[in-house]
This record gives C-alpha cells, sequence and structure tokens, in this order.
C-alpha cells in the first residue's frame, strides 16, 4: 500500500497543529458554532445526537495491521470500545470528546492516517473495489489513480467550499464492485485497442433525495489528463452549481440541469485551457505511486489447493462459509476473504477494539499485514493460501467474524440511524437486527442467494437504500417511525434505482414484509435467476399485491 | 479605520468599497474606489474619466469573463465573500490570475477569516480585509498552516509530483 514520504506526512502533521489550533480557538470562544462549523466538517467532526462523532479516512478502503491497532486503541482510549466501518470505507467513533480529537488526529498521524475532507463540503475519500489488485476480474489496478487523487484532492485551495460533498469513485474490473454510476463522479480505469490506460467518466450519479445513475460525459480519457479533466470538472460545478437550497446543491442536478452534453461542452471549453498544463500527469509520478501497489511476495501454486477442497467436501460449515465469504483470486492457490461485520444483534459495521487488533493480527499472519473496509461494511484479507483458510475460518467463528453471509440478505448495509445520528429520521439497526432474526436458517439464506438489502434512517441514504435489491427507507410520519421499501435497485453494472413498492410500514410489520417480498420471488424464480433478475422480469405488480393484500 | 492584509503585511486601508446600490451621484472625483460590477457595467465611461483610483468588486454570483476586457482600468479588483462557505471566487481569483493574467491587487472582502486566507493565497488573492472584528496579526501565522502543498495553483504552478524529491 501508499507509503507516506517525508511531504505526505509533513502535511498530515500541519493539519493535525492547525486543527489543534482551530480547536483551541473554539474553546476559547474565538470562533463562534458557525464558524467552525465549516472547520471542524472538513476534518470529519459532526456534533451528533450524544456527543461528537469523528470520520477517519481509509483511503480507498486500504488499511495496514499496524494502522488497525492504532484504530482499536483509539477505541479503547477515546471511545467506547468500538469503532463503526462505514460504507464510504472510513471508520467512525461515535464517543470521542471534543477536547482529545487534535490528540486523536496525532495518533492518527503517526500511523499515516488522518480524517482530512471526510465530510463538509468538499472532495471526500475516494472509494474503489475492496478487491482492487487481487480480483480475477480486474483489468487495471484503480488503486494507484485512487492514491493520484486523493493527493490532487488533499486541501485543494480552489475547492475546499463546493456547494456540497463531492464523491469520487474508480473501478478497474469487470464487475463494479465500487458503484460508480452513483458518485458525483465515475471513473472506469480501462484500456484501449493500443493498450493504453484511460478513463471512462460518468458525472452526476448520487442517492440522496434524487437519486439518479451518472451519465457518461467522456469515454476515454488518456491518463495523462486525469487531474486536469477532475479540475475542469470541479471548477464548472464549483461556479455554477446551485447554492440556495441544499437539497438541489449536488452536481448531479446541475448535469440534470444543463442536459449531460451541455454539462459536457463547458467541461471541456474549461479544460481547453488548462488541459497539457503542468499538472498533467507524469510516467514518472505514475510509477512511482505505483510502486507501492506491486503484488505481495506470493508463493508460486499450480492451483487449487487440494487439502482445502477436500475440507470443503468433508464440512458443511466451512464450505458454507466457503461460497459467501470468499472471493476468486487471480493468484492460483490464493483467496481473498472477507471477514464479516455482519452477525445478526450486532449494528451492522461494528467492531469492538478487540475484535479490530485481532483483525490486525490475522493480517500479519494470514495476508502479508494489510486489510481493506469494504462499502458493504465488512472486512478483507485479501493475500490469503487456500491452504490457510481453514484455520482461518476457525479462527474467525472464534472472533465473530466467520458468519456465512457475504452478499446474502442478512449482509445489511445500515447506516447508524436513529440510535447515533442527528439527522435520521428513524431507528435503522433494530430494523436491521429484525430481518436477521427472522431469516435465521442459513440453508435457506444460501437458497435465497445473492441480496443486497440496505437500509437508511433518513433521505441522505447513508444506507444506500435507493441501489439496495430490497431498499428501506426510514421516514417521519406525523412523529412516528415508518419505513418505505422499494426493490429493484442495483449498484452494480447497469446500476439502477430502486422502485417504490407502495405506502410505508410500522417498525414491527418490516420482517414479515421482507419474507412476503422474499416469498414471491421464490414462488415466481426460475432455477438460474437471482432475485434481481427475476424482479426485472415480473415487474412490481406480484409484489406489490402480496405485500398489500388484505389480512385474513 | 479598515486595516487590511496586504503581501503578508498589515496595512491601512485607503481604498473606499461602493455598496451594490451605489449610484454615480455625489461620487468623489479623487478618492480610490471600488465600485460594483454593476456600476461598471452601467457607467465604464464616466468612471474612466474620474481622476482617483478605480477598482471594481464581484459578488460571489457574478462572473470575471464580464470583466475580461477591462482589466487594465483597474488597480483593485475585490471579489465577495458573502458568508466564507461560499467557494465561487476561488474560482473567479484563479481565472483572474492564471486565464486572464491580472497583474493587479485581488482582495478579498467579506466573510474574510484566517482560516481561508491560505486557500485564498493559493488562487492568486494578495490582500485581505479580514472582518473587523478579527485580530489581522493573529492571522497572519494561517499563511503558515501548511508547509507544502500537493497541486498546481496560481502561488505554486507546479505540483509536488514535479517537484518531489525522492
Amino acid at each position: 500500500m501508499y507509503i507516506y514520504d517525508e511531504y505526505d506526512q509533513q502535511i498530515v502533521e500541519d493539519r493535525v497543529k492547525q486543527f489543534r489550533d482551530q480547536t483551541r480557538r473554539f474553546l476559547s470562544g474565538e470562533l463562534s458554532e458557525n464558524e467552525f462549523l465549516p472547520l471542524r466538517l472538513q476534518n470529519g467532526l459532526y456534533v451528533q445526537r450524544y456527543a461528537p462523532m469523528l470520520r477517519v479516512a481509509i483511503p480507498y478502503g486500504l488499511v495496514s495491521a499496524k494502522q488497525m491497532r492504532k484504530l482499536a486503541f483509539i477505541a479503547r482510549q477515546y471511545d467506547k470500545g468500538y469503532a463503526h466501518f462505514s460504507t464510504r470505507q472510513n471508520v467512525q467513533f461515535n464517543w470521542p470528546e471534543l477536547e482529545q480529537v487534535p490528540d486523536i488526529l496525532a495518533h492518527l498521524a503517526e500511523v499515516q492516517m488522518h480524517a482530512i475532507q471526510t465530510s463538509g463540503n468538499c472532495i471526500r475519500n475516494t472509494t474503489t473495489d475492496q478487491f482492487a489488485g487481487v480480483a480475477a476480474d480486474e483489468l487495471v489496478d484503480p488503486r494507484p489513480w485512487c492514491e493520484i487523487i486523493r493527493q490532487w484532492s488533499t486541501f485543494h485551495p480552489e475547492f475546499a467550499f463546493l456547494p456540497r460533498k463531492f464523491k469520487i469513485a474508480v473501478n478497474g474490473a469487470e464487475e463494479d464492485r465500487a458503484a460508480i454510476g452513483v458518485h458525483d463522479i465515475g471513473l472506469n480505469v480501462i484500456k484501449n485497442e493500443a493498450g493504453e490506460i484511460g478513463f471512462r467518466v460518468l458525472v452526476g450519479g448520487g442517492l440522496g433525495r434524487t437519486p439518479i445513475v451518472g451519465s457518461q460525459i467522456c469515454d476515454f480519457l488518456p491518463w495523462q489528463h486525469l487531474l486536469t479533466y477532475l479540475d475542469a470538472i470541479l471548477r464548472v460545478y464549483n461556479r455554477y452549481g446551485r447554492r440556495d437550497n441544499k437539497y438541489k446543491a449536488r452536481i448531479k442536478i446541475l448535469v440534470k440541469a444543463l442536459t449531460p452534453a451541455v454539462f459536457a461542452e463547458k467541461v471541456n471549453a474549461e479544460w481547453a485551457h488548462t488541459k497539457d498544463s503542468d499538472t498533467t500527469l507524469t510516467e514518472q509520478e505514475v510509477q512511482r505511486v505505483a510502486a507501492h501497489f506491486t503484488a505481495p511476495d506470493y508463493q508460486q501454486f499450480a492451483g487449487e489447493d487440494a487439502d482445502y477442497l477436500a475440507k470443503r467436501e468433508a464440512e458443511k460449515g466451512f464450505n458454507n462459509w466457503a461460497m459467501r465469504n470468499l472471493q476468486a483470486h487471480k493468484v492460483p492457490g490464493y483467496a481473498a476473504v472477507t471477514l464479516s461485520l455482519k452477525p445478526t444483534a450486532v449494528a451492522p459495521g461494528d467492531a469492538t477494539d478487540k475484535q479490530m487488533d485481532a483483525a490486525a493480527d490475522l493480517a500479519e499472519r494470514y495476508s502479508f499485514g494489510e486489510l481493506r473496509v469494504t462499502h458493504q461494511q465488512n472486512l478483507v484479507l485479501a493475500d490469503v493460501r487456500q491452504s490457510d483458510l481453514y484455520a482461518l475460518w476457525q479462527e474467525c467463528k472464534e472472533l465473530g467474524f466467520a458468519t456465512p453471509n457475504v452478499g446474502l440478505l442478512t449482509d445489511i448495509i445500515c447506516c447508524p440511524g436513529g440510535d447515533f445520528c442527528a439527522l435520521a429520521n428513524a431507528k435503522s439497526i433494530p430494523i436491521a437486527e429484525a430481518i436477521q432474526r427472522t431469516f435465521d436458517d442459513l440453508d435457506y439464506l444460501h437458497d435465497i442467494g445473492d441480496l443486497d438489502l440496505n437500509i437508511s434512517g433518513c433521505m441522505n441514504a447513508c444506507g444506500h437504500h435507493h441501489v439496495g435489491h430490497i431498499g428501506v427507507l426510514g421516514v417521519d410520519k406525523k412523529g412516528l417511525e415508518f419505513y418505505q421499501v422499494s426493490l429493484g435497485g442495483n449498484s452494480g453494472r447497469d446500476a439502477s434505482i430502486g422502485q417504490i413498492l407502495g405506502p410505508s410500514f410500522a417498525a414491527d410489520e418490516m420482517p414479515t414484509v421482507v419474507s412476503k417480498v422474499i416469498d414471491v420471488y421464490i414462488q415466481n424464480r426460475t432455477p438460474e435467476e437471482l432475485f434481481l433478475d427475476t424482479f426485472q422480469r415480473i415487474g412490481m405488480a406480484p409484489f406489490k399485491e402480496r405485500v398489500y393484500a388484505a389480512a385474513n | 479605520m479598515q486595516r487590511l492584509i496586504k503581501n503578508g503585511e498589515i496595512i491601512d486601508e485607503s481604498w473606499h468599497l461602493l455598496d451594490k446600490d451605489a449610484t454615480l451621484d455625489g461620487m468623489s472625483n479623487c478618492d480610490d474606489l471600488i465600485v460594483p460590477l454593476g456600476l461598471w457595467l452601467e457607467h465604464a465611461h464616466a468612471l474612466k474619466a474620474r481622476d482617483g483610483g478605480l477598482g471594481v468588486w464581484l459578488d460571489s454570483d457574478e462572473h470575471v469573463e464580464e470583466i475580461a476586457d477591462d482589466l487594465p482600468h483597474f488597480q483593485v479588483i475585490a471579489l465577495n465573500f458573502p458568508v466564507f462557505s461560499d467557494g465561487r471566487n476561488y474560482s473567479n481569483a484563479r481565472l483572474l490570475r492564471d486565464r486572464y493574467k491580472y497583474a493587479g491587487e485581488v482582495r478579498a472582502i467579506g466573510d474574510v477569516l484566517r482560516d481561508q486566507l491560505f486557500f485564498m493565497r493559493r488562487c492568486g488573492f494578495d490582500a485581505f480585509a479580514l472582518r473587523a472584528d478579527r485580530d489581522a496579526v493573529e492571522a497572519l501565522e494561517s499563511f503558515k498552516d501548511f508547509s507544502d502543498t500537493y497541486q498546481s495553483a496560481t502561488d505554486q504552478p507546479l505540483p509536488l509530483f514535479r517537484r518531489r524529491q525522492s
């Protein structure tokens, strides 16, 4: 992974010093609440329902064992012994004291981490595929490009006060595990016929109140021009994006209002002035960054490990886990392993300090000392020998990481919701738990197959409900918490926004509603169909009919 | 008298900033004036005929393209921040400097606080009318907030990746 040099380290340390002084001025009354707000937000510090919440950046989801131990230390020392991994591949602490945040940042800087631009109306953490660099279906490794974007966006002086937050995602694989269609900018790293690297550029996707899939404004941007082109998009947005209404301030609204074609013209007109400037990337810089993402020292294996395959045959529990929690690796004899943070009755994405320490140990012993955080709120060990999988599985069971539900209905994406978040209309974690309890039969879950169930506690859509195959949105109905269900969303390739099923439900109805939706799928599916396929074939009507049929 | 941070020093302000709805009525001939964009667009001829210094100010929803051909007439161009979270004038400043090669004073006015100064200077501002209730001497410290920067900007056209010694 990327290792800071003295420049990177100095910039992060400068930030700690700056924020320490800003906090001091706020506490002494020199800065008003309103003036401190954008400053603390640009450092990931929210004031929440019960306490401040600090969001720490995990750039494109990559974290070393040493960094993970530091996060565990912070959870123990400054929080209540746990942390929350978010859908932005970041990590959040829910209970730090405002006064201690500068100290926390100083601890983070010791391990090359920070909270820079993890919130506020600026360019946020760039996200990517959690299997970047190891996935069998990868065309181009997106990580060097993510790091190049990270550096370009860090303290970009022109774009620190945008109309609204700004999120960039990069995908380099066949499958889109980075959900680039629902980001402000989605970049698909590709190779053209001549084998040259470039980017397909989508702009104006997003969730929130106006969910929309991004529009392609460039089909092949040669890599040299990545940063000047991003500058051009951001400049057009900074100048012309709406600032009168925060719900209409995202770039998607501007792209929609202008039309993607006119927006692209504006970007190109701006870019014409800066293309080929000094910001044009050099071979040398790309190589410098890419050198941090070379393959680890893999052992050579002829093919699949026979003993591992035999153990799968012999032991159903192991096989269930292997079926769901492993991802094909591009190197023979290796697998990428997902450590599930979704056991029933634990808030999705939460991990205790002990679990984080343990995950760091596992990473060191099994996976070259590196972990990834997924936007589905799980952890990944990306480079595990197949011959080690059985031993790893047994350790995972002890540690609560072995829930064999990755990609299944109970692998729920869920925001912190009304239990923690000041913005939420409704609680989300108890809904997730009630659904997990209803679907406690593992064989049935495996039979249902791949299904994304996403829950957000409000319109801001941190739980990505619009792109859940089943999406759940908490709404406020005359002061009571209700839940609106949507079906057919999808964050992968051919991303789509879910359609609303109908009137919303009370919390206690939700497990039954989900059960009925699943029943309709089971009764209508053909042998090869997953939930989304069946939904796309038969449409909304049969689901609606079943769910809203008069009780009898 | 308003004080101004200019080129890293605190100086007394000598220019008068006219309100957005100012007219030519009773306008002094000799004072140094910063006039709103609307007045300039309507009365450029009369304003050019005055003896005093001339500057123009743009609000955050106004675009530098409107004065791109007039730049030699202005000793000062002030860009207003109605609230400090409105970042449009960072782009206007860069365009003035980088694209239109304006070499006069580019001044930040309005809700200007010390924590914006570092970014403003990077974007080509060289004068800062700090909000009157703030300590300008302390604010000078903020220019030292960061010892280096990643991107190309007006103050440093070479991005770090072209300067990095490894």
